[in-house]
């Protein structure tokens, strides 16, 4: 009797794991589902992107579209690059990115290291000014600063693409933040030893914040890369173009007959340097994103 | 004396920062303020030795100019229609993700990607999508379909203009939404996965042991431990979203409409360009702090709600 009880009971408890199990299974599936469904439409945008820029132009007019181009046509990028002279745009581009990051990353160290080490009178309310700046929306800025560039004569010029955003109060908080992780102990004995601000500053602060410094180079460059709206209100010439405004001033018919492969091919060429940067310091940039939440 | 040398090099240090920040961030703000005060301000007539008089003739004229209202419509429909559409799914995607060992990363990296994008260039992408050529809405017949439509037509739909000449106001509304959300992911994910990847596992194990359902465990112990990034997120969703502008100059160029209705997308942050690119600074500067205090009373709003429902 009691026997027969504990079988009963047994195979109870086996279907009901079984049973579990299934719904398990049936759960993850779901789950996996779902996440591909979603990687599936996320990606579907570059995948389009790409397979346009390589299709000639009657078959990318074709009433029902073609998955794989049929005759692979890399002169769309040739074409592409020379149309939107993307040789002068990168380099415009690249000048900006890289003296604007150089400056901004020499300010930034400087000002954080004061705020982290250094005493002086006024420090937390300056500080607590600076931060309050953060909240006021840039668009207030951006209306002062055309006029200010203006009258400087700063109008198409490099100098009115730099200037005005070396200073982030944001890159300077957080550089200060990783400055004071690191022992004030060590600068007293740097001092002691009779070592230099800036060697200190050189010799150990700088290698120990590198991971943060290279977030806000990233996020600089990027910055640069996808500045869209001060480049076109202060210099939209030829001779100054950055590449965003380049990219949609060369393409700007949207009457739907446009050589739409040829764009695709430019707008890949342009958005190629993003990734490659995205895929080889993923870890920085996501760290640094998650840090900043501003879109680049 | 060592106090001494310290001040003197703090501000040494200092100084590049502060005489740019006064130069580009605290004059602004001042003369941001006065321009907004005086009367039809322009810089090249205040050059020209011309005087304003003090008075909100700037604001009344904002607030009565028609197509101020028009983009502060367009704002606020892709913000209220945005932000709750990509919270939800970036909360689901981020519950999905954490729930997985096996190709955990690689998902996380491509939902990252949009995020390293150009919001120009891809815009341009979604505009070949939604493109259509030569339609012929009474017979039905267009040359390219463009592959949005082609998807419509395969499920036994019809196709339609979405941003073609004689589009409507609600299929451009329909592109910008799916366009700006499709944007928004990435940031959303990234901040809610980190999250969700700091609950303490004892919530969860103690669910296990008293065998909660998984809905449940979701609505009583995820969620709201996750409440404080849910109202970092909606917050800084909102802010975006009333500060929209290049994602449809993407799509739409710089008319910021369709062909035929230039300017029928235009949003609150592009009245303020187009007013500054005319030398009307003076309504510029009042069209950005009513954009500020629009963002600021919502953001106020925001709180307001969260706080009953965050748990910090």
């Amino acid at each position: 009797m009691s026997d027969s009880m504990t079988v009963m009971q047994e195979r109870d408890i086996r279907t009901k794991t079984i049973g579990q199990k299934i719904f398990k299974i049936l759960g993850k599936t779901g789950t996996y589902a779902f996440l591909l469904i979603m990687a599936l439409i996320v990606l579907f945008p570059f995948y389009w992107m790409i397979i346009s820029s390589l299709k000639t132009l009657a078959e990318y007019r074709q009433a029902i579209p073609t998955f794989w181009p049929r005759e692979v046509m890399w002169g769309n990028y040739v074409e592409a690059f020379q149309t939107a002279k993307l040789g002068d745009l990168f380099m415009h581009t690249l000048y900006v990115g890289v003296v604007s990051t150089i400056i901004s990353l020499v300010i930034t160290v400087l000002s954080a290291f004061a705020f982290a080490r250094l005493e002086f009178k006024g420090k937390e309310m300056l500080f607590g000014a600076l931060l309050a700046t953060m909240m006021i929306p840039g668009e207030l800025f951006t209306i002062t600063n055309y006029i200010t560039v203006n009258n400087l004569g700063w109008m198409h010029s490099f100098t009115a693409l730099i200037v005005p955003f070396l200073v982030s109060v944001f890159y300077i908080y957080l550089l200060r933040q990783n400055f004071m992780q690191i022992p004030n102990e060590l600068y007293l004995a740097a001092k002691v030893d009779g070592t230099s601000d800036l060697k200190y500053l050189w010799k150990v602060m700088i290698p120990l914040a590198m991971p943060t410094l290279i977030s806000i180079t990233i996020l600089k460059m990027m910055g640069a890369w996808n500045s869209y709206i001060w480049p076109k209100l202060v210099a939209n010439d030829q001779a100054h173009q950055m590449i965003t405004n380049g990219l949609r001033n060369a393409f700007t018919d949207t009457t739907g007959q446009a050589n739409y492969p040829v764009q695709m091919a430019a707008v890949a060429i342009v958005s190629a340097p993003l990734f490659l940067v995205f895929l080889c310091l993923r870890k920085y940039i996501m760290q640094g994103v998650s840090r900043s939440g501003i879109k680049g | 004396m060592v106090e001494n040398k310290q001040q003197w090099k703090a501000w040494l240090y200092l100084s590049p920062a502060i005489v740019l920040l006064l130069v580009f961030t605290v004059w602004p703000i001042f003369n941001t303020l006065r321009m907004a005060f005086l009367d039809g301000y322009g810089n090249m007539a205040a050059m020209g030795g011309q005087t304003f008089q003090f008075g909100i003739a700037n604001f009344q004229k904002v607030i009565a100019y028609d197509k101020f209202l028009d983009c502060l419509k367009t704002t606020a429909i892709l913000c209220v229609a945005t932000v709750p559409i990509s919270t939800t799914l970036a909360l689901l995607i981020a519950v999905a993700l954490n729930s997985i060992k096996p190709l955990q990363k690689t998902l996380q990296t491509i939902f990252f990607l949009p995020y390293v994008t150009n919001s120009i260039a891809i815009g341009m992408v979604f505009a070949t999508m939604f493109n259509i050529v030569n339609y012929n809405p009474v017979a039905q017949t267009a040359d390219t379909w463009g592959i949005i439509n082609n998807v419509i037509q395969f499920f036994g739909g019809t196709g339609i203009s979405w941003i073609n000449q004689g589009s409507s106001y609600t299929a451009n509304i329909v592109v910008m939404i799916v366009y700006i959300v499709w944007n928004a992911l990435p940031f959303k994910i990234l901040i809610l996965l980190g999250g969700l990847q700091s609950i303490n596992k004892q919530y969860y194990d103690a669910a296990k042991v008293d065998g909660t359902p998984k809905a449940r465990v979701l609505g009583r112990i995820t969620i709201p431990l996750l409440s404080p990034m849910l109202a970092y997120v909606i917050i800084t969703g909102f802010i975006g979203g009333f500060k929209e502008y290049s994602s449809i100059v993407g799509i739409f160029g710089e008319k910021m409409g369709p062909p035929d209705d230039a300017g029928r997308l235009n949003t609150m942050v592009g009245f303020v360009y187009d007013a500054l690119e005319k030398d009307r600074q003076g309504l510029a500067s009042a069209g950005a702090l009513i954009l500020f205090l629009i963002i600021l009373l919502v953001t106020l709003f925001n709180n307001k709600i969260i706080k009953k429902h965050v748990h910090y």
